[in-house]
C-alpha cells in the first residue's frame, strides 16, 4: 500500500463516517414524530418500555446497589482522615445523583438494552421483515424504530433515579449499618445538602439526554447494519462502543455547561 | 383503465449500484391479470426489479408506471398508500414476523390498515389461512413452521389486503417437491381466482415453464427475450435458447475471459 493509497484510504473513510451521519440524522427526523403509514400505537410503546425498561431492572438495581456499598466504602475510608464522616451521605447522593446515576446506568443500558435493540432491528432486516413491512404500506421507521426511541427515552431517566436511589440505600447500609456512622447525619446532611433543582432535575437532563443518544446509536446501528451474521455482529459491538464512548463524552460537556451555568 | 393496458409498464429505466450497471434503458411491460416469470442469470437484478417496482429502490432514470402510476415520482405517503391498496410481495423466506404468531402475522395489514372488529377480523384470516390449507397451524410461531408452510402463511399474509398485483421473490427455492407443488398451485389458483398480475422471479425453468403466461428473460441490463414459454423456446435468440435449455456453453460461454490455453501452459509461469 503506497502512501498516497493510505491518504485515500483515509479520506473515504472520513467520507464514509460524514454519510452515516447524515443517515443517522435522517433516522431521527423521520422517526422521532409518530404518526403516518401503520404508525405504532400505545400499546406498541409500554411493550418496547418492557423491553428495554423493566427487563434493564435487574442489572441496575444490583450494579447500583453495589457501586453505593463502594462509595459508602471509600468515602468513609477518605473523610474519616478528616474527621468528616458525617458527610459521608452527602458524598454519596451528590455522587451518584450528578455524575454515577446517569453515566453508570447509561453505560450499563447501552450493554444491556442497546445492543439487543441493535440484533433485533438487524435481524429484522436480514430476515426481509423491515421489506415486508413497506410492501405491505406500513413504514417500519414509525412502526419499529419510533416506539422504541421513545422507549428509550422515557426508561433511562427512570432507570438512572432508580440506580441512585438503591446507591443510596447501599451507601447507608455500609456507612451505618457496617461502619457504625450515625443515621441521622447520614440522611440529615444529604437532605441538608442536596438540592432538588442542582442535583436532582440535572440529574435527570442528563439521563433524558444519554436515553436519547444511546437509544438513536443502537436503532441506527441495527437499522443501517449489514444484513449478514457478520453485519449484525459488528453493528451490535459498534452500538456498545460507540455509545459508551458518545455518553462518557456528552457527560463532559454537559457538566461543563450545567457547572458554568451556575 | 382497460384490461389491455399493461399493469406494470416500465420505460427507459436504468440502475445502478455504485459504479456497476444493472438496468440499461430498460423498456419492458408486464400485462395485466396475467402471471410473468422473471428469468436471467444469476447476478442480473431480478429482484431488483421487484424492489424498483414496489418502490424500495429508485431508478437512476426513467419511468416505472404500475396501473398508471408513475411509483418513483410518488411521495412517501403516496407510495405507501398505493402499497397498501395495490400491492402484496411474497419474499424468499417468508419474512414472518418472528413476535407473531401465524394468525397474528396475517391479521398484522388488517389491524394496522382497517378499523374492523376482530370478529371480522378473525373470519377474514381464517378465510385467507383455508385458501393456503394452514387454517389448522393458526397458533403455531413462525420457528415451528417448515419453510413451505411459511411461504404459505406468508402468501396469506400478502393477500390479506386484496391487492392488485402480487409479486414473488423466488418462490420454489429450497422447497421439497410436494411444497413446491403447493406454492405452484396456489400461484396459479389465486391469479386466476382474484384476477391478480403476478410477477415471479424465479430460476426453475420448468416450473416457471408450467406456472407462466409470459417469461421475460433478462440478461446484461436489458430485457433479451420476451413471450409466452412455446415462443421463446422456438423463436427465442440463442442466449435465450442457451439460458431455457441450460446449455453449459453458448453465447454466454463456459470459459471465464482468458488468454491462450496452450500459448500460457507452455509459458510456464513466467519463470
Amino acid at each position: 500500500m503506497t502512501m498516497f493509497d493510505r491518504y485515500l484510504a483515509f479520506g473515504r473513510r472520513g467520507v464514509e463516517a460524514i454519510q452515516s451521519l447524515g443517515r443517522a440524522t435522517l433516522l431521527l427526523f423521520h422517526s422521532s414524530a409518530w404518526g403516518g403509514p401503520g404508525s405504532a400505537g400505545f400499546s406498541d410503546l409500554i411493550k418496547q418500555i418492557h423491553s428495554v425498561g423493566v427487563r434493564s431492572l435487574s442489572i441496575i438495581l444490583v450494579a447500583g446497589f453495589f457501586v453505593g456499598m463502594v462509595l459508602g466504602l471509600q468515602g468513609y475510608t477518605i473523610l474519616s482522615d478528616f474527621g468528616s464522616e458525617a458527610a459521608l451521605g452527602t458524598m454519596v447522593s451528590l455522587t451518584l445523583l450528578r455524575e454515577l446515576g446517569p453515566v453508570m446506568t447509561a453505560l450499563l443500558f447501552a450493554g444491556r438494552a442497546g445492543s439487543a435493540l441493535t440484533a433485533e432491528i438487524g435481524l429484522m432486516k436480514a430476515t426481509e421483515q423491515l421489506s415486508a413491512m413497506e410492501m405491505m404500506g406500513v413504514d417500519p421507521l414509525k412502526r419499529v424504530i419510533t416506539p422504541r426511541l421513545w422507549a428509550g427515552l422515557i426508561a433511562m431517566p427512570v432507570l438512572a433515579l432508580l440506580f441512585s436511589t438503591v446507591g443510596i440505600w447501599g451507601g447507608a447500609f455500609v456507612a451505618v449499618d457496617m461502619l457504625g456512622i450515625d443515621e441521622g447525619a447520614y440522611w440529615g446532611n444529604m437532605q441538608a445538602s442536596v438540592d432538588f433543582y442542582e442535583d436532582v432535575v440535572k440529574g435527570i437532563i442528563k439521563s433524558v439526554v444519554f436515553g436519547l443518544v444511546v437509544t438513536w446509536i443502537a436503532v441506527f446501528q441495527g437499522y443501517d447494519s449489514i444484513p449478514t451474521s457478520e453485519g449484525i455482529g459488528k453493528a451490535t459491538t459498534q452500538t456498545v462502543v460507540i455509545s459508551s464512548l458518545a455518553v462518557l463524552g456528552l457527560d463532559f460537556v454537559l457538566t461543563a455547561v450545567m457547572l458554568g451555568g451556575v | 383503465m382497460s384490461a389491455a393496458e399493461p399493469y406494470v409498464s416500465i420505460r427507459g429505466m436504468s440502475f445502478s449500484r455504485g459504479d456497476r450497471l444493472i438496468y440499461d434503458a430498460m423498456d419492458v411491460d408486464f400485462p395485466r391479470g396475467k402471471v410473468t416469470a422473471i428469468m436471467g442469470p444469476s447476478g442480473t437484478g431480478k429482484t431488483t426489479l421487484l424492489r424498483l417496482i414496489g418502490g424500495q429502490l429508485l431508478p437512476d432514470s426513467g419511468s416505472v408506471k404500475v396501473d398508471g402510476h408513475n411509483i418513483p415520482q410518488l411521495s412517501r405517503k403516496a407510495l405507501f398508500d398505493f402499497r397498501r391498496k395495490n400491492m402484496g410481495m411474497l419474499f424468499q423466506t417468508g419474512a414472518l414476523f418472528t413476535d407473531l404468531n401465524v394468525f397474528d402475522n396475517v391479521a398484522f395489514p388488517l389491524r394496522v390498515h382497517t378499523d374492523l372488529p376482530e370478529s371480522m377480523i378473525r373470519d377474514l384470516v381464517l378465510m385467507k389461512l383455508e385458501a393456503v390449507g394452514l387454517r389448522g397451524a393458526q397458533q403455531l410461531n413462525p420457528a415451528e413452521l417448515s419453510g413451505g408452510m411459511a411461504r404459505r402463511v406468508a402468501l396469506a399474509r400478502a393477500i390479506a389486503m386484496d391487492p392488485e398485483i402480487i409479486m414473488y421473490d423466488e418462490p420454489f427455492t429450497g422447497l421439497d417437491p410436494i411444497s413446491m407443488g403447493m406454492i405452484v398451485k396456489l400461484i396459479r389458483g389465486l391469479n386466476e381466482a382474484l384476477g391478480l398480475t403476478s410477477l415471479l422471479v424465479s430460476h426453475d425453468i420448468e416450473e416457471s415453464c408450467n406456472i407462466a403466461d409470459y417469461l421475460c428473460v433478462v440478461s446484461g441490463g436489458k430485457v433479451i427475450g420476451f413471450g409466452s414459454p412455446q415462443e421463446l423456446l422456438n423463436e427465442g435468440n440463442d442466449e435465450v435458447k442457451q439460458f431455457l435449455r441450460g446449455d453449459p456453453d453458448g453465447p454466454v460461454p463456459f470459459h471465464y475471459p482468458a488468454p491462450d490455453y496452450q500459448a500460457e501452459l507452455l509459458s510456464g509461469g513466467g519463470q
